[in-house]
């Protein structure tokens, strides 16, 4: 037993574990962690997770490395007595508001608390209560629930690469604030929400919009249409009650027409159109000979945000294409504009940032927002919920007409290389079963941060990267323009993973959960009988009908440069 | 002139040592940060324009050949004396001129340069004695001055002085005559622990980093020096800055570092110009930069200023610090000499244990160990300030015990007042008592009294210090100085300082001992760093050791050695007081009553102490305690 060590008494195999934590936890022994994120770098601040050594000496698990030999224990009586003690000093100057914070229930710190036993906080809390940094539309700040385990500094620094928060102060005025206390929405945050995903407190969450959705569905001269995008199917189902990730398209349109919806229509719809017109607008590219740099992606908010504020000189490299969300706004927009009742459209999104999109003044059309409000997968699940709706005793729904077809390739947007896969079956030239399923094994799925593949064309070949999490993209950026690589196309998603990972869906903090959502929209995919886009008969009722001399106007945005 | 090999490295100093044995007459100014504060420059430019107006011959730097009829006058380091400062020397007598003014220097020429007579006045006296010269003053008689043998002795912006001393010889030992792993051999047999506060065997750090295969490696030199009551380390940048610089060449070459990095904090102005003048110095002479002496050994050096704050003292804060990084300790492994600054592998020493080595190379490591006792060899300095007669720096053996510094070297309390404790290591010390005074000053002995010799400082207290105030007072300063990383330390230093608050201020509840002691537990057990683990232990020692002490600030609101402010109650004499209640009109909250043209009465449940009736009342009828 050479490489074993002893954890509570119990000889446990030591592998590649980075640090004693994973193995501690491998072993089926759950562990308090406030600071540790297995995607992020060890920052050992929260100090839970102590464990005492068979010597007696104390570390933290995460930043110990498992030896052989080693003995340790994970619940011992001054471990208990030392963490109580530290949830008690966090507690101390936590505003204990429990009951009225948007985390109640989701919150890591309530939790620990709670499994600790911490009854009684002996200090009086003396933290001034802030306010809220509420200037972004997606994100809010209450630095008053912050306990500083600077998780969000560092995804947002070490795997976003966009590094908008930092701590400031020293001792008890420790903060995590933009540079110079600047507002969010003034800083170069984009709005991606991945501080809030890991965030384990109410400090940062996801601006909610779900008293908006009420009063239009309350109102009787309103027509409220929603639009769900891919990613919302395979996040749903296991907070309300089905158990697993798997695609619950169906149940979630029953629901939403059980909370009054007067039209519900699925995204992939106009992802289909999305495909049609970025392969169009890509091989127009591309014949044209404008090859130097390649075509990039528009349907991600936190990238445009991204490109806007750190690489402004990329924004006409960016397709023209509006986002599938902007899309399905336009056309109902352009449907509904001269209707008797006031039309009020809703997207269900994976996404924070798509609540900035929506707000976009270049997406406007005859002067208004054509999506009036944005909400999340976890917003829609609270409306379900606060609604008394049993999901899993729902009888299954289709989408409404006339927008009820959609494919395969529409429904894979939501996870990183789907919409490359996608305008890759657009662009086949062999539309068989055999063919486009083939399509799936030449590099564009998975969940690494940066993929690549080619297709023939013409004489020679496309070279495509695929990359998700901004600091993988602003990386490959660099190696565009220093000329290290050369690519006809990217598709950029800023969540780590594409939508399905996005900051709107339900908490978690498992790996496996991203898996899971991406393994279900794949199988979702295999339940349509059309697999590429331009089979979708929908798409040429559009051309044919609203969009005939309007494509432009109504699909293309062109975005200003900002400063 | 850059030197390009080992022989005109030995005739240069020759040169200079021929030369510095022809001075015999010399007037040594101290320009130490203390004397210089107290006007020695002043005193420096006063006596140079009275040598220049009397035609006196003298030298202001070492010439190669003088006469040995000139004078030189020379601007040295700290002497360590400072509480007598400025300090002026004159040889070959080997007089001390204390407390030195402006004023003094018309007749320092007349009477001792040119007369050759004392002035007797300037001399140093203790006890009715008269100390002419300085090596019978009983402050440097117990001394063994090691790392601060030059200080005060040579110019530290001369590097031609330090050669003159024998300077750069044990890097000539190093580079030409030892081998990488002797030279860490060395200082391992010599068991030379680390100055910095911790006492790590400094050879074994050095075999580690030597060990390591990943290039560049670098040596660092720790002079954050955060303990406000400690001043060795800049003491040594300042008097002799090569002594330091010789010490990190030394750990260069024997580990393969190629770049060196001094981290000095901006508040030491004088040492960060002194260094950057001796490595210019060494660099246009070839001692450093690009092949040294010849050799195809390289190490660059880079002066890097820190902000001040405490905790970038700690390792990976300070190398974080170097980067631009926030100043913020990491979680360890990977460990400094793996993974250190720019994430490779580096010697981080402190200042004094750099001073060290050039000693223990040049004369072995059994010669060292003969100094102090076997686990803890060598002298130490310790910064002696608070309530002694002779506050200063001192350099003695390690070994040597508390009573021999505070009384035959620091003079005893002054005013003739009973000690009490000493706080010892700085911040993150803690305290000694009566009881403790034989204790030998060592690295293992003071662990197991529950203190550390950390930063060196001794701060000594008589009978009329709060020891719970001390602890506030720490705490105070531990407290304002973490980075706010982990949560016991951020949070619970707060805590614990918010109850030491209440205690002084007269608030203190049942539980509050109890609870100090339990936040104590927590932190030093949890937090992530040595300042952070380190930062209850002046509470825990001074409950340790005054529990009686905090019981009667807490029980009988009472500050036994009336230092409390809040605890001391404010009363009329009733045999002054005329009744004209002036007092009770002044009073914020009408806590004194009485009628008029009787004694007043102070109700000491209302009062709040805010000494406003002291001060109005016209017959001094009001006082405190």
């Amino acid at each position: 037993m050479a490489n074993t060590m002893k954890i509570n008494g119990l000889t446990v195999e030591i592998h590649d574990e980075k640090n004693v934590l994973e193995l501690i936890r491998k072993v089926g022994i759950e562990m308090p962690t406030l600071c540790y994120q297995p995607s992020l770098s060890i920052y050992g601040a929260c100090r839970l997770c102590m464990v005492e050594t068979s010597r007696g000496s104390l570390d933290a698990a995460c930043s110990m490395a498992p030896r052989a030999g080693m003995e340790i224990y994970t619940n011992t009586r001054r471990l208990r007595k030392y963490r109580k003690g530290i949830l008690e000093l966090l507690m101390a100057n936590h505003d204990r508001d429990c009951t009225a914070c948007e985390k109640n229930g989701n919150c890591k710190l309530q939790e620990l608390c709670y499994l600790y036993g911490l009854r009684d906080i002996r200090f009086q809390n003396l933290a001034p209560n802030p306010e809220e940094d509420r200037s972004s539309p997606s994100i809010i700040r209450n630095a008053h629930k912050c306990i500083l385990c600077g998780a969000c500094v560092r995804m947002c620094d070490e795997i976003q690469g966009v590094g908008a928060i930092y701590y400031t102060g020293r001792s008890s005025k420790v903060k995590i604030t933009t540079a110079f206390d600047h507002p969010l929405a003034e800083s170069p945050c984009v709005g991606c929400g991945q501080c809030a995903s890991v965030c384990p407190t109410g400090a940062i969450t996801i601006r909610n919009d779900i008293g908006r959705i009420w009063r239009a569905l309350d109102d009787k001269d309103s027509v409220v249409s929603v639009q769900v995008a891919p990613a919302v199917r395979v996040a749903i189902g296991k907070e309300l009650g089905l158990g697993n990730d798997n695609d619950a398209m169906g149940r979630t349109v029953a629901a939403l027409r059980a909370l009054g919806f007067d039209e519900v229509y699925d995204t992939s719809t106009t992802a289909d159109l999305t495909v049609l017109e970025e392969a169009n607008e890509f091989l127009q590219k591309v014949q044209s000979g404008d090859t130097k740099m390649p075509l990039f992606t528009s349907c991600c908010p936190g990238w445009i945000q991204y490109a806007e504020k750190k690489y402004p000189e990329l924004l006409p490299y960016i397709s023209t294409c509006r986002s599938p969300m902007q899309m399905f706004a336009s056309i109902l927009h352009e449907t509904h504009k001269n209707g008797e009742k006031k039309h009020f459209h809703v997207a269900v999104m994976p996404c924070t940032a798509k609540k900035f999109e929506a707000k976009r003044p270049e997406y406007q059309l005859d002067g208004q927002d054509p999506v009036d409000a944005v909400i999340t997968t976890k917003e829609l699940i609270d409306m379900i919920r606060g609604s008394g709706i049993v999901f899993k005793e729902l009888v299954p729904e289709a989408v409404d007409m006339p927008f009820s077809l959609a494919t395969g390739a529409g429904v894979i947007f939501g996870v990183t290389g789907g919409v490359t896969e996608a305008v890759l079956r657009y662009v086949s030239t062999d539309k068989s079963k055999t063919a486009l399923d083939a399509i799936a094994y030449t590099g564009v799925r998975g969940l690494e941060g940066v993929k690549e593949t080619t297709i023939p064309f013409g004489e020679g070949e496309l070279k495509i990267a695929i990359v998700s999490g901004l600091g993988n993209t602003g990386k490959l950026i660099e190696k565009i323009k220093n000329g290290d690589v050369h690519y006809d196309f990217v598709e950029v998603m800023a969540c780590p993973g594409g939508c399905i990972n996005g900051a709107g869906q339900p908490y978690h903090d498992k790996p496996k959960t991203v898996e899971n959502r991406s393994k279900a929209l794949y199988g979702a995919d295999k339940m349509f009988s059309l697999r590429s886009s331009e089979m979708n008969p929908v798409m040429n009722e559009l051309y044919e009908g609203v969009l005939k001399g309007k494509v432009h106007e109504l699909l293309h945005v062109h975005y200003g440069h900002k400063e | 002139m850059k030197l390009n090999n080992r022989k005109e490295l030995i005739a240069l100093r020759k040169e200079y040592i021929a030369a510095r044995s022809k001075e015999l007459k010399k007037i040594l100014v101290c320009t130490g940060t203390g004397c210089m504060a107290s006007g020695s420059m002043d005193i420096y430019n006063k006596l140079a324009q009275l040598i220049k107006d009397n035609n006196i011959v003298c030298e202001l730097a070492l010439v190669k050949d003088p006469h040995s009829d000139d004078i030189r006058m020379c601007k040295t380091g700290c002497t360590g004396f400072c509480e007598m400062g400025p300090l002026v020397r004159i040889e070959p007598q080997g007089w001390l001129y204390t407390k030195v003014k402006v004023e003094d220097c018309d007749e320092i020429i007349e009477k001792t340069i040119l007369g050759g007579e004392l002035v007797e006045r300037l001399a140093y006296k203790l006890n009715g004695t008269v100390y002419c010269e300085r090596k019978h003053i009983p402050f440097y008689e117990k001394q063994h001055r090691m790392v601060l043998e030059h200080c005060g002795e040579i110019d530290p912006e001369s590097i031609e002085e330090y050669l003159a001393v024998g300077g750069y010889e044990a890097l000539e030992k190093a580079l030409f005559e030892m081998t990488p792993d002797e030279i860490v051999q060395e200082v391992s047999d010599s068991n030379l622990r680390g100055r910095g506060g911790g006492g790590f065997p400094c050879g074994y750090k050095w075999s580690q980093v030597k060990r390591q295969k990943e290039f560049p490696k670098y040596v660092v030199c720790n002079g954050d020096e955060g303990d406000p009551g400690a001043f060795m380390d800049r003491s040594v940048m300042e008097s002799d800055p090569h002594r330091m610089l010789e010490g990190m060449l030394i750990a260069a070459v024997a580990t393969g570092a190629t770049e060196a990095y001094i981290y000095v904090r901006a508040e030491y102005p004088l040492a960060v110009s002194r260094l950057a003048n001796a490595i210019r110095q060494a660099e246009e002479l070839g001692i450093m930069g690009d092949n040294i002496l010849g050799t195809n050994i390289s190490v660059h050096f880079h002066i890097n200023r820190g902000a001040g704050a405490f905790v970038c003292g700690e390792g990976s804060a300070l190398t974080g610090s170097i980067e631009g990084k926030r100043g913020m300790p990491r979680t360890k492994p990977p460990r400094t000499v793996e993974h250190g600054l720019f994430d490779k592998p580096t010697v981080l020493n402190n200042v004094e244990t750099f001073a060290n080595v050039a000693d223990i190379v040049k004369n072995g490591a059994q010669w060292y160990k003969k100094i102090g006792p076997e686990n803890s060899p060598g002298a130490k300095t310790f910064a002696l300030s608070g309530n002694v007669v002779n506050a200063g720096l001192i350099e003695v053996p390690m070994g040597t015990t508390l009573r021999e510094v505070i009384y035959d070297i620091g003079g005893g309390m002054r005013g003739g007042k009973k000690f009490k404790a000493v706080q010892i290591g700085g911040p993150s010390g803690g305290c000694l008592t009566e009881e403790e005074l034989d204790m030998p000053l060592d690295f293992d002995s003071l662990k197991k009294a529950g203190a550390i010799i950390g930063s060196g400082g001794l701060v000594a207290m008589d009978e009329d210090t709060c020891m719970v105030e001390v602890a506030r007072f720490f705490m105070n300063f531990t407290q304002k100085e973490s980075c706010g990383k982990c949560t016991p330390c951020r949070e619970g230093t707060r805590r614990m300082l918010e109850i030491l608050e209440r205690i002084v201020n007269g608030e203190g509840r049942d539980g509050d001992i109890e609870l100090l002691e339990e936040l104590s537990d927590v932190i030093s057990n949890t937090a992530l760093c040595g300042l952070g683990k380190t930062a209850p232990s002046p509470v825990v020692s001074t409950i340790q050791k005054f529990r009686k002490e905090y019981e009667a600030h807490i029980y009988d609101k009472r500050c036994p050695a009336g230092v409390c402010k809040k605890l001391i109650p404010i009363q009329i004499d009733p045999t002054l007081c005329k009744g004209c209640s002036k007092c009770a009109r002044g009073c914020p909250v009408g806590a004194i009553t009485g009628e008029l043209k009787s004694p007043y009465h102070i109700n000491p449940e209302v009062c709040i102490k805010c000494g406003a009736c002291i001060t109005t009342c016209p017959f001094h009828a009001i006082k405190e305690g």
